[in-house]
C-alpha cells in the first residue's frame, strides 16, 4: 500500500515552545491536511522577499488523530531554517509545509518492531508510541532510546511513561549507570520483533545498526532514518 | 505562497548561484549520508557487476574485470533530495557507456532498474545512464570509496538527486517500461532532476 502524500500547503503556528535551550516544539494548524502514518515527515519552507527559499525535512511527533501537527526541531550550529524556527518564528505566523511524506520508516501498527533512536532522532517514535498507546499496541512497539543526558533526550518524560528502555551515556538514570546500551540489555526488547526502526545521526544509526544485529535482529529487517549536517 | 517573517535567508552565495539548484544549499566540505537500510559489508571477491535484460548480451563483470576496462572520471557537483549539494567532487570508476556497449542494449530498451547488493532499487530512463552523464565508481577523491557512501562501488549519475546513484550497485536490467524503484515506491519522483525540483511523484 503507498503510503499517504501531501502537496504544498500552508500551517499556522498554534503552540510554539522550547522544552530545552537547544530544541523547539511547534504545533501547526495545516491546511487541507493529509492525515499521515507515525514515522512519515514535512519538508517545511522558508521563503525571504526576494523569493529566496530554504527548506529542511522534519519529522512528524504527533499521532495522525491529533487535530495540530507537532515537529520538534533541534537547532544546529549555523542552522539555516532550525535557527529561524528557533529564533525568530512565533504563535500566528504562517510556514509553507509540504506532507506527509515517506512510506519506508513508517510504523502502522502490523509487525512487532523495535526502535532504537538517538537524540533528537527520537521524534518519529514519539509519534508510534503516541499512535501505540491511543490503540493499544504498545505490545508491539518496544523502545529504546540513547542520549548524552536527560536534557539532551526530548520527550523524555514521556517516553519513561511508555516504558521505553533509556540509556544514557553521561548521567547515571535511577539505578542503571551512564552508559551506552549493552546487546545484552536490549535481547528481551528485540525478541519477538519482526523489524527494527533506526534514528538517528549518521554516527548513531551505524552503531545502532551493529548493536540490534548483536541483539539478535536479523539486518534485512532493519529500516534506518538518518540525518546528517544539514541545518 | 506566502513571504516567510523575518525570513531573509543567510545561506546564498552569488557566487555559485549558477551551480546550486533551486531549494538546495551548499554543504561545503561535508558530505551527509543518507541511507534506508543497514550498511553492507560488501566482498569484492564475491562482488559482480551485470548488464542484462533487454541486451543483445547480458554481460557480468568481476570486480578485477571491472577495473580492467578502460577508466573514467567525474568532476563536478553532486545534489540530494535532502536539499544539501556538494561543490567539485572527483569520482572516478568506468563510464556506464562501456558496459551498455558490450551488452548491446535493444531497441526496446528505454528504462533502467538498478540493483543494488541490499535489495535497494531505483528505476532511471536510459537516456539519463548514456553519453558520459553515468559511471560505476569505486574512487572518491583519489581514494578508495568509503563504505558509509556506497563503497566498494556505486552508481553515479550526477545530474540527477543522488538517491538514483545506488549504493552498492551490482546490476543494471534494462527496461521498456518504466516501473518504481524502492525510493520512487515511497513517493519520490521517477526521474528526479535538480534543476526541476523533481524531488516528489507528482512534481513537474
Amino acid at each position: 500500500m503507498a503510503a499517504p502524500a501531501g502537496d504544498w500547503t500552508t500551517g499556522t503556528i498554534i503552540e510554539l515552545d522550547h522544552p530545552t535551550e537547544r530544541l523547539v516544539r511547534l504545533r501547526f494548524h495545516v491546511e487541507d491536511r493529509v492525515d499521515h502514518l507515525p514515522g512519515q515527515h514535512y519538508v517545511v519552507r522558508l521563503r525571504a522577499p526576494d523569493d529566496y527559499t530554504a527548506q529542511r525535512s522534519y519529522s512528524i511527533a504527533s499521532d495522525p488523530d491529533d487535530p495540530l501537527l507537532e515537529l520538534m526541531v533541534e537547532c544546529l550550529p549555523d542552522g539555516e531554517v532550525s535557527g529561524f524556527l528557533h529564533d525568530v518564528a512565533e504563535v500566528g505566523d504562517t510556514l509553507e509545509l509540504r506532507g506527509p511524506i515517506g512510506g519506508w520508516f513508517v510504523w502502522e501498527g502490523d509487525v512487532p518492531a523495535v526502535c532504537v533512536a538517538g537524540g533528537s532522532g527520537v521524534v518519529p517514535v514519539v509519534a508510534m508510541t503516541r499512535y501505540a498507546r491511543r490503540l493499544g499496541l504498545q505490545d508491539k512497539l518496544k523502545v529504546v532510546v540513547v542520549a548524552r543526558t536527560w536534557e539532551d533526550l526530548p520527550y523524555a518524560a514521556e517516553l519513561q511513561r511508555y516504558g521505553a528502555f533509556i540509556a544514557l551515556t553521561r548521567e547515571n538514570l535511577g539505578g542503571r549507570v551512564a552508559a551506552p546500551p549493552y546487546p545484552d540489555e536490549l535481547r528481551d526488547l528485540v525478541a519477538g520483533a519482526e523489524r527494527g526502526y533506526i534514528c538517528g545521526s549518521v554516527g548513531f544509526a551505524s552503531y545502532a545498526t551493529r548493536l540490534l544485529e548483536d541483539a539478535g535482529l536479523a539486518s534485512d529487517t532493519i529500516r534506518v532514518e538518518q540525518f546528517g549536517e544539514t541545518g | 505562497m506566502p513571504i516567510t517573517r523575518g525570513f531573509l535567508g543567510k545561506r546564498r552565495g552569488p557566487e555559485r548561484a549558477d551551480r546550486l539548484p533551486p531549494g538546495q544549499y551548499d554543504t561545503g566540505s561535508s558530505w551527509p549520508t543518507l541511507t534506508a537500510e543497514a550498511t553492507p559489508n560488501l566482498d569484492v571477491e564475491k562482488w559482480t557487476m551485470s548488464v542484462d535484460g533487454l541486451v543483445e548480451t547480458p554481460r557480468t563483470w568481476s570486480w578485477r574485470e571491472l577495473h580492467a576496462l578502460p577508466g573514467s572520471t567525474y568532476f563536478g557537483d553532486i545534489h540530494c533530495v535532502t536539499t544539501w549539494s556538494k561543490f567539485d567532487v572527483t569520482f572516478a570508476g568506468v563510464s556506464v557507456d562501456t558496459l551498455l556497449e558490450a551488452a548491446g542494449p535493444l531497441p526496446e530498451a528505454a528504462y533502467v532498474m538498478a540493483h543494488s547488493t541490499t535489495g535497494y532499487t531505483t528505476n532511471l530512463p536510459l537516456a539519463d545512464l548514456t553519453g558520459g552523464k553515468a559511471w560505476v565508481v569505486w574512487d572518491y577523491d583519489g581514494k578508495p570509496l568509503p563504505r558509509g557512501h556506497g563503497g566498494p562501488v556505486r552508481l553515479l549519475v550526477p545530474h540527477l538527486y543522488f538517491w538514483k546513484s545506488a549504493k552498492w550497485v551490482t546490476r543494471l536490467e534494462l527496461m521498456d517500461r518504466d516501473r518504481p524503484g524502492f525510493w520512487e515506491q515511497n513517493g519520490y519522483h521517477d526521474r528526479g532532476d535538480p534543476w526541476l525540483e523533481q524531488r516528489y511523484q507528482g512534481d513537474p
